[in-house]
């Protein structure tokens, strides 16, 4: 028990943050309010610093967690990128309210303000995803996911005043219903079939039927039912289908947070739930479930970039390429524990730092007070911001995968894990649909820096808060400047720590000589 | 010294993105000078001339985790490559002053930037050095046409980008699988390097696993070459390239794929290239002729040059398969001697369209009487591409001729290609004879035309200026240089090739015993 109190100090004082972040929210005067944003950043930093106490490496060998070196990957990761995710909104969450404050056209209404909410929601959803880490159970994994995901339907709900937004939310809200429905009762019928909520217990149990003569059906069907659901919060196929809708709904600060948060919890809810029904002593994952991976996997990157290549708002074309994102990352789960777990983790990193990028290059554009929509709109941005024109640039060939920007080396970890499992075809799948995103990012690499302006485009001007600018480019200086860090970026985001990793590839190994010996 | 020799041009990027516009081109000379010093320095250095062994290495450590280590390291065919570039680059950066005239030191950042990766890849011992900066030359690559380029830019930088980047994605796959093949032999010890995996790949993997694996490098590097049907990206990019472009284009980047044949395919799957290679050799020859033909109807000069490439390159190919000390040397030669005649076709081309500016020969002709010393070096420099004996191109298209008949089954070299191979591709140099001197006949000799509006002499003078001249005169050196002493290109590479040809005698002696059995003559 005390374990399990240690463990959840960094949320602790994300909470904490809530509750800050909230009263300083409705504070009186403005230049005390205009600090929220910052409050976040600082409480968000003393959760990510506080990681690495929490998580020693003595706590973690000693842990009865199911995936113990999880938690603190994860954890930095997370605070890393949410750091740059809020960075990103400083200045933009109520600045009309607030510029109306300031003009003295209205007078300061704490109904009205929004500011302090947005990071309540915002911390809120950060704390759900890092305790899906160190979920134990599945009571605790389920509210874990549900905390992450609430927050981020009234973000969407409130983060615009068009009504786009709040039909994004509703749609976002009912889809999200569902599908915690489905997982739920994908949880049900766990519980049924293993007559235990604790992950570790579940494996057990399905470790000795596995050796009893096989997992029984209840088990994998209820497993396929909590991993269709789960796949909503990872926008994979088939529940990828509301993430265009909601993605361009959303103001853009709140798509990033899409595009990372609950994206991640549901990369973390996959790897906790497959380790409990396959891996163990080596066995490999049962067949249908292996089967229902790969069609996600492959279903989920083509449509993705499919997708994206038909889109005209630029969005919409993020929303998609998040969705083949999520299809990459699928490789690497179907890859399992150890150099699979790890390329996992180090790719939502990378990914997570473009794709927080990319939307802060669109964060920092803006035409006549409202957000930029048609990719056209990008044609010819060098001329007049050539910062944040290369910025783009950047992270789309980030996103892209191209060497030797950092999404390769992500991208690269994902391949070679998942030829170290022998789903050579599936890496293969993945390359081409490398191939295909091509053509959309080539198109954002191109329109700014290339193409003369257009009449639209030149309507295009700066954000008046230079932070999202500064994220934009930071961020891409990072694709350029991190690769040189990797050796130590890939110990810091092992989901094993190194005493117990070499027992993990170990057995990753052994899984796979017995499957190339199945064959 | 080889971090040196990828990191200078790195350092020349950010000296250039930091100076002012108009110092950006002396920076860029400077910085390519410097390299091609140390790249000498480096030569002369360098103990490995005439043996196998590998020179100038170091490592680094990068992914450990996924077995990911940076090696850089030269043989002698590489540094053969490395001299190659590094002597291009300033010619190229000379040949650019007046032809490019905005976003100067994006110009000159992408030129070395792109330089800094084409030595990568030469001095890379590792396949994720290697692939990473095989890949990264599209890049600057895709920027230098598109930004810079002519009217068709857009349409031909993604072209470029696409075939290069899907074919490439598919080389890749081969090489993780590589890897996880190695390892799997290994106890899960996992390796890039180079050495590592070729040793892998001759021993532990059988002909079917050789075959796969020669289909997804020949896809990758195929592209890159490029080889016929995959060449279409070539004549457009080749057009629309700035002049500069056109020519480390054609002068290092094609070369990218011949190395990558050299240094992968070959070494690494050999019962398979004896399996394929008359498959290979005959899409070599569908290249050379086609390409040629193709030529012959073209009335644009620098697209004629572009086919031209995809010509001579056929025969490069041809030598390679032909799996015999002769057509590894011709082929190694070829891919220098293409590099300086066609580089410096692309720069004489370059100089009369930025006189002129068309490059269709029926609007321009007859310039023999305005431009004597242009004329002079364009008559030069085709005999020199057409293999004229005495100058470059002579040696290496008989080297990798010969070796292709020599290479049958009654030939000296026992091998799998024949005479008939070198009959048809022989045709090749005659049509190439016959495309290059209509051309000049037109464009340098004839009545004299000019389109209307020109000559362009605001920048330049009539005739060629000095720093033209600068640019032609090492080329027009060299090419008489290896004309009249091959040797010390196939001398120095001698060593290497016959270590990377070692696989091929049992395999090959084999192949020849089962079908003439005590016939076997002549050294391998």
């Amino acid at each position: 028990m005390t374990e399990k109190l240690i463990f959840v100090i960094p949320e602790v004082i994300l909470l904490a943050g809530v509750v800050a972040v909230a009263i300083l929210g409705l504070v009186r005067s403005a230049s005390l309010r205009s600090k929220v944003p910052w409050v976040a950043m600082l409480f968000i930093t003393a959760a990510g610093v506080s990681i690495p106490f929490v998580f020693t490496d003595a706590r973690i060998a000693e842990s009865t967690l199911l995936l113990p070196g999880l938690g603190r990957p994860m954890g930095l990761v997370s605070c890393v990128v949410a750091l740059c995710l809020v960075l990103m909104t400083v200045g933009r969450i109520d600045r009309r309210y607030e510029r109306a404050i300031a003009a003295g056209r209205m007078p300061f209404d704490p109904l009205r303000s929004n500011r302090g909410e947005y990071y309540v929601f915002f911390l809120l959803s950060l704390a759900g995803l890092m305790l899906t880490c160190t979920a134990s159970d599945l009571i605790w994994l389920f509210l874990a996911l549900e905390l992450t995901s609430l927050p981020t339907y009234v973000m969407v709900a409130m983060s615009r005043g068009s009504k786009r937004a709040q039909e994004a939310a509703m749609k976002y809200f009912y889809l999200g219903a569902m599908s915690a429905a489905m997982f739920l009762y994908g949880f049900a019928l766990l519980y049924g079939a293993t007559g235990t909520l604790e992950l570790s217990a579940m494996r057990d149990v399905l470790a000795a039927q596995a050796a009893d003569g096989g997992i029984g059906i209840l088990a994998v069907v209820g497993m396929m039912l909590a991993l269709l659901g789960i796949g909503f919060k990872l926008a994979a196929a088939p529940m990828h289908l509301y993430a265009g809708d909601v993605y361009e709904g959303a103001a853009v600060h709140v798509t990033a947070v899409l595009g990372f948060v609950p994206k991640a919890a549901g990369a973390v809810a996959f790897m906790l739930l497959l380790s409990t029904i396959g891996w163990f002593d080596g066995t490999p994952l049962p067949l249908p479930i292996l089967i229902m991976l790969w069609v996600m996997a492959v279903l989920t990157m083509t449509l993705g970039n499919i997708g994206a290549l038909l889109q005209r708002s630029v969005k919409r074309m993020f929303a998609y390429s998040s969705i083949a994102h999520s299809g990459y990352i699928l490789v690497g789960i179907i890859a399992g524990p150890g150099l699979g777990f790890n390329a996992v983790v180090l790719y939502l990193f990378v990914y997570g730092l473009a794709s927080t990028g990319a939307f802060a290059v669109l964060a920092s554009l803006q035409r006549a007070d409202r957000e930029i929509e048609a990719v056209e709109d990008l044609a010819g941005l060098r001329q007049k911001h050539p910062g944040i024109s290369a910025a783009m640039a950047i992270t789309s060939g980030s996103l892209l995968g191209f060497p030797p920007l950092l999404g390769f080396w992500g991208k690269l970890a994902l391949f070679v894990a998942g030829v170290a499992s022998g789903h050579v075809v599936l890496v293969i799948i993945a390359g081409v649909n490398s191939a295909i995103s091509a053509w959309y990012y080539l198109r954002l690499v191109g329109l700014p820096l290339m193409s003369e302006p257009t009449e639209r485009s030149e309507t295009i001007d700066r954000f008046d808060a230079p932070w999202a600018r500064i994220a934009a480019i930071g961020l891409a200086a990072s694709m350029v400047v991190l690769p040189i860090f990797l050796a130590g970026i890939q110990d810091e985001t092992a989901v094993e720590r190194p005493a117990v990793e070499n027992n993990a590839v170990s057995m990753q190994d052994s899984s796979v000589q017995d499957e190339a010996a199945g064959s | 010294m080889s971090w040196l020799l990828i990191l200078l041009p790195l350092a020349g990027v950010v000296a250039v993105v930091l100076s002012p516009a108009r110092m950006a081109k002396i920076v860029a000379m400077l910085t390519t000078l410097v390299v091609f010093g140390v790249s000498i320095a480096a030569a002369v250095g360098f103990d490995g001339w005439g043996k196998g062994t590998w020179g100038l290495t170091g490592s680094f450590d990068w992914l450990s985790r996924y077995g990911i280590e940076i090696q850089v390291g030269a043989d002698s065919v590489s540094l053969v490559l490395v001299l190659l570039t590094t002597f291009l680059m300033p010619l190229a950066v000379l040949g650019s002053f007046t032809s490019v005239r905005e976003r100067l030191r994006e110009y000159y950042g992408w030129l070395l930037g792109l330089e800094a990766a084409m030595l990568g890849v030469f001095l890379a011992k590792d396949l994720v050095l290697f692939y990473v900066c095989f890949e990264f030359t599209l890049v600057p690559m895709f920027f230098i046409i598109a930004i810079y380029g002519g009217a068709n830019r857009a349409k031909a930088s993604v072209k470029f980008m696409i075939y290069t980047f899907t074919g490439s994605l598919i080389t890749l796959a081969a090489f993780l699988w590589l890897a996880w093949s190695a390892s799997q032999a290994a106890d899960g010890a996992w390796t890039f390097s180079i050495a590592a995996l070729t040793e892998h790949a001759v021993s532990g993997l059988d002909a079917t696993q050789q075959g796969w694996l020669l289909l997804a490098l020949l896809i990758g590097f195929g592209v890159k070459v490029p080889i016929f049907p995959v060449h279409t990206w070539l004549p457009l990019a080749h057009t629309e390239a700035p002049t500069a472009g056109s020519v480390i284009l054609a002068g290092v980047l094609l070369k990218l794929g011949t190395y990558g044949l050299y240094r992968f395919m070959l070494p690494m799957c050999p019962e398979a290239v004896v399996t394929w290679a008359p498959l290979i050799a005959v899409l070599a020859i569908i290249g050379i002729l086609y390409g040629a033909l193709i030529c012959w109807v073209q009335t644009d000069v620098k697209k004629l040059v572009a086919y031209s490439s995809v010509s001579h390159l056929g025969f490069c190919i041809l030598g390679l398969f032909a799996l015999n000390p002769m057509g590894l040397e011709g082929s190694i030669l070829y891919m220098v001697n293409h590099g300086l005649s066609t580089g410096a076709l692309f720069f004489l081309i370059g100089m009369m369209y930025e006189r002129y500016h068309t490059r269709d020969m029926n609007a321009v002709g007859g310039l023999a009487g305005r431009m004597p010393i242009w004329a002079c070096f364009m008559v030069f420099f085709v005999l020199a591409s057409v293999g004229l004996p005495g100058l470059n191109g002579f040696v290496s298209e008989f080297l990798c001729l010969i070796a292709a008949f020599a290479a049958g089954d009654m030939g000296a070299y026992p091998g799998v290609l024949g005479p008939w191979y070198a009959a048809i591709a022989a045709l090749g140099m005659i049509f190439a004879a016959m495309y290059l001197l209509i051309m000049v006949g037109r464009i340098v000799f004839g009545p004299e035309k000019l389109p209307p509006g020109t000559p362009d002499e605001e920048l330049l003078p009539q005739d060629l200026s000095v720093r033209e001249i600068t640019v032609l005169v090492p080329l027009a050196v060299f090419c008489i240089v290896l004309g009249v002493q091959p040797w010390i290109v196939i001398d120095g590479t001698s060593a290497a090739v016959a270590d990377t040809l070692a696989v091929y005698e049992p395999i090959l002696g084999q192949a020849k015993s089962a079908v003439q059995g005590a016939l076997v003559g002549g050294a391998p």
